[in-house]
């Protein structure tokens, strides 16, 4: 009795794998952080995606979407294990997402190794732009020095003589910290590397900041964390004294929660970034005004990269006219960055990162009173991650 | 080296520690005199953050949401002893790890199903939400210093409720020998409840207390019950006077480490060794300092005489 319900049950299991088999479709991993106090970054992509998948029609080509979202509690340990079962037992076509650096570069090998692509729609380490380059890794986002290169640049303009930086202890921070100092001309009075992800309570590092007497504070706190900076900011009355610059740190996802909390003094912060929700594009508009709509705030950069990401790979499966197989036909396509992205024109370097503008922007109320961000100016033009060069590919 | 700010960075660590002890003692009580390892503490301390700061918005007012959400947190706290932790005391200790691990996870997906995945910031009032100048050059947000007197007066009063109380003395009679107690016609259950009750309170008030420093999140209780476990064992688990003086050193090493250690190293290695070990030996500082205690004395720094 045994053994034939065990047969009946081989059977249905391969009449489902051959139905899959069969079925015209486009299988997409994506991973990203659903649980934890990361959650609120992965909704924030997951909702793009699924906005994305709507703006398709639900297809690429002639493909249905098949979508698989995968959960990686900002561990590299359960960021890797999501990838293991999305590229061996979904046999999924294309992996995307990955907020976190160190997540990323645990589960790279396992996407890659498979020969699939990896599309990375937020994390964008060094390592993987100079030697661990792949000719199957695309990013939708930028490389981690790039958006605090733009921020150096931003305070020798400002005439910013000296600096105190507070960044979280990971692989992420440890490239915004080396991006600012790479274009930062003036002196850095201090560092600090806070326990990641542990560490909320800043009081230590922000009394050291302040006793340093810096003409600008520096900082990288994604997520929850740049909430808890902020407050601590301005209880310890250091707007005045000490102007506050951030990447990755005020967003459309924080916003709205300082709004809530009336926490005043985040309007007028300066961030660079490589979008903004006020950039003039036809498919940027599209994609504000219904993520607007649909979710009613506005979309934070994590989503605008995920949301690129899915049309990216649209690109893709249509370039092949839905030849899966053809890897090297795909490949070629989303080289070209031949889709239109929120972000506008922009084309990929030999390491498949993006080379694009990066904005100063500035955090204002809309004529709602909603806060948001608007661009004051472009501070580079068509600009190229420093770890290109240390990448063997052409 | 600069006094201001060694002044200021001890003021800070004092409140890390105080928010630590108001974690720890409840921790330390139910593990000592129930002997129940709890790790959904954490969890409890974070409901008391939620809680607060939905009152918060709700009220319009922090203090009045703090005074409301205490005996909330109370309620919670005696519900989840009788429901789930009273039929866990019979049991070893792995199977109350097993136990409360799975009740973080229901309370963690709870507060994400109830209050979503973003996190609340809490708005204080204008008065608290500014900075004394206690003396030239040392301005510290009034805030932090009523966390250092709450704490401190917590502190206080927990001793003498243990130490000159009726009720006190039962917690600790129930902690040498419950059975005894039992059969001296004090109702045992209703006692561990209570106990249990108190120690979610405290833990919630501590939620509560940090809400509007860093905000009301998931997993929030996950980063501090490490750092309570470590304080318990230092200072001898059952013991609220052993509590007290391990969280104050370990609030105070910590935030000194933070503050300094690079600094030090800077005298003896290159800029860019101290810089990128500092912050690694800084967070384990407080292991260390635990590996050390527990070689010369394994029972913590004072163990009750009773065990």
């Amino acid at each position: 009795m045994k053994k034939i319900s065990a047969i009946i049950a081989a059977t249905l299991i391969a009449g489902i794998s051959m139905t899959a088999l069969q079925a015209k479709e486009v299988k997409v991993g994506f991973v990203t952080t659903l649980t934890t106090g990361g959650a609120v970054l992965g909704k924030a992509q997951k909702n793009a995606v699924n906005l994305a998948i709507e703006h398709m029609g639900g297809k690429m080509g002639d493909l249905d979407i098949n979508l698989i979202f995968a959960d990686d509690g900002v561990k590299p340990e359960t960021g890797k294990q999501a990838t293991d079962k999305l590229v061996k037992q979904d046999n999924v076509d294309f992996v995307a997402g990955y907020i976190w650096s160190h997540v990323l570069l645990a589960s790279r090998k396992s996407v890659l190794d498979a020969g699939k692509f990896l599309i990375s729609a937020n994390a964008g380490p060094s390592p993987i732009a100079g030697k661990l380059c792949h000719e199957n890794f695309f990013s939708t986002s930028w490389q981690n020095d790039q958006t605090p290169m733009a921020m150096g640049e931003v305070l020798n303009q400002q005439g910013v003589k000296s600096l105190y930086i507070m960044s979280p202890n990971y692989a992420a921070g440890k490239n915004m910290v080396a991006g600012v100092e790479r274009t930062f001309k003036g002196k850095v009075l201090g560092k600090d590397f806070t326990k990641w992800p542990g560490q909320l309570d800043f009081s230590a590092e922000l009394a050291k900041a302040k006793a340093s007497g810096a003409d600008g504070l520096f900082v990288f706190y994604p997520g929850k964390a740049g909430g808890a900076f902020i407050k601590q900011y301005q209880q310890a009355g250091m707007k005045d004294v000490m102007p506050l610059y951030t990447v990755f740190t005020v967003d459309g996802i924080s916003l709205p929660k300082f709004q809530a909390g009336n926490l005043e003094g985040v309007m007028g912060s300066r961030v660079t970034q490589h979008w903004d929700p006020t950039l003039d594009n036809a498919q940027n508009k599209r994609f504000v005004a219904d993520y607007k709509t649909k979710y009613g705030n506005y979309p934070a950069f994590y989503a605008a990269q995920a949301y690129d990401s899915m049309f990216l790979i649209k690109s893709a499966v249509e370039a092949v006219g839905g030849d899966l197989t053809n890897m090297d036909g795909m490949r070629t396509a989303m080289k070209s960055a031949n889709y239109e992205s929120v972000r506008g024109k922009y084309t990929y370097g030999n390491n498949h990162m993006p080379i694009q503008n990066f904005y100063l922007r500035e955090v204002v109320k809309d004529s709602e009173g909603a806060w948001t961000t608007k661009i004051v100016k472009t501070v580079f033009e068509n600009h190229q991650d420093p770890y290109a060069k240390d990448c063997p590919l052409k | 080296m600069d006094f201001t700010l060694l002044f200021i960075q001890t003021i800070n660590g004092l409140q890390l520690g105080l928010l630590l002890f108001l974690v720890a003692s409840g921790l330390t009580l139910v593990f000592g005199i129930l002997d129940f390892v709890n790790l959904a503490h954490g969890s409890i301390y974070m409901f008391g953050a939620f809680i607060c700061a939905s009152l918060t918005f709700f009220l319009g007012n922090f203090l009045w949401a703090v005074l409301i959400a205490l005996p909330i947190v109370a309620i919670i706290g005696y519900l989840i002893e009788r429901t789930i932790v009273q039929s866990l005391y019979a049991r070893n200790h792995l199977d109350h790890v097993l136990g409360t691990f799975g009740l973080i996870l229901v309370l963690d997906t709870l507060a994400h199903l109830i209050w979503g995945p973003a996190g609340i910031a809490v708005p204080l009032p204008q008065w608290l939400n500014g900075r004394v100048e206690i003396f030239e050059g040392v301005v510290i947000p009034t805030f932090r210093l009523l966390i250092i007197a709450t704490g401190s007066g917590v502190a206080l009063g927990l001793l003498w409720l243990v130490n000159y109380t009726r009720l006190g003395m039962l917690i600790r009679a129930g902690a040498s020998n419950r059975t005894m107690v039992s059969a001296l016609g004090i109702d045992i259950q209703l006692l561990f409840g209570l106990v249990f009750a108190l120690g979610a309170t405290l833990a919630g008030l501590a939620g509560m207390l940090i809400a509007p420093i860093t905000e009301a999140s998931i997993g929030m209780g996950g980063e501090i019950i490490i750092t309570a476990f470590v304080v318990i064992i230092i200072g001898g688990i059952g013991s609220i006077k052993g509590a007290f003086i391990a969280a104050i050193i370990v609030g105070l090493i910590d935030t000194l480490g933070r503050s300094f250690l690079d600094t030090l190293f800077k005298l003896v290695m290159s800029i860019e060794a101290a810089e990128s070990s500092a912050p690694a030996i800084s967070a384990m500082l407080i292991y260390i300092l635990m590996a050390a205690i527990l070689a010369f004395k394994p029972q913590g720094l004072f163990p009750p005489k009773v065990r």
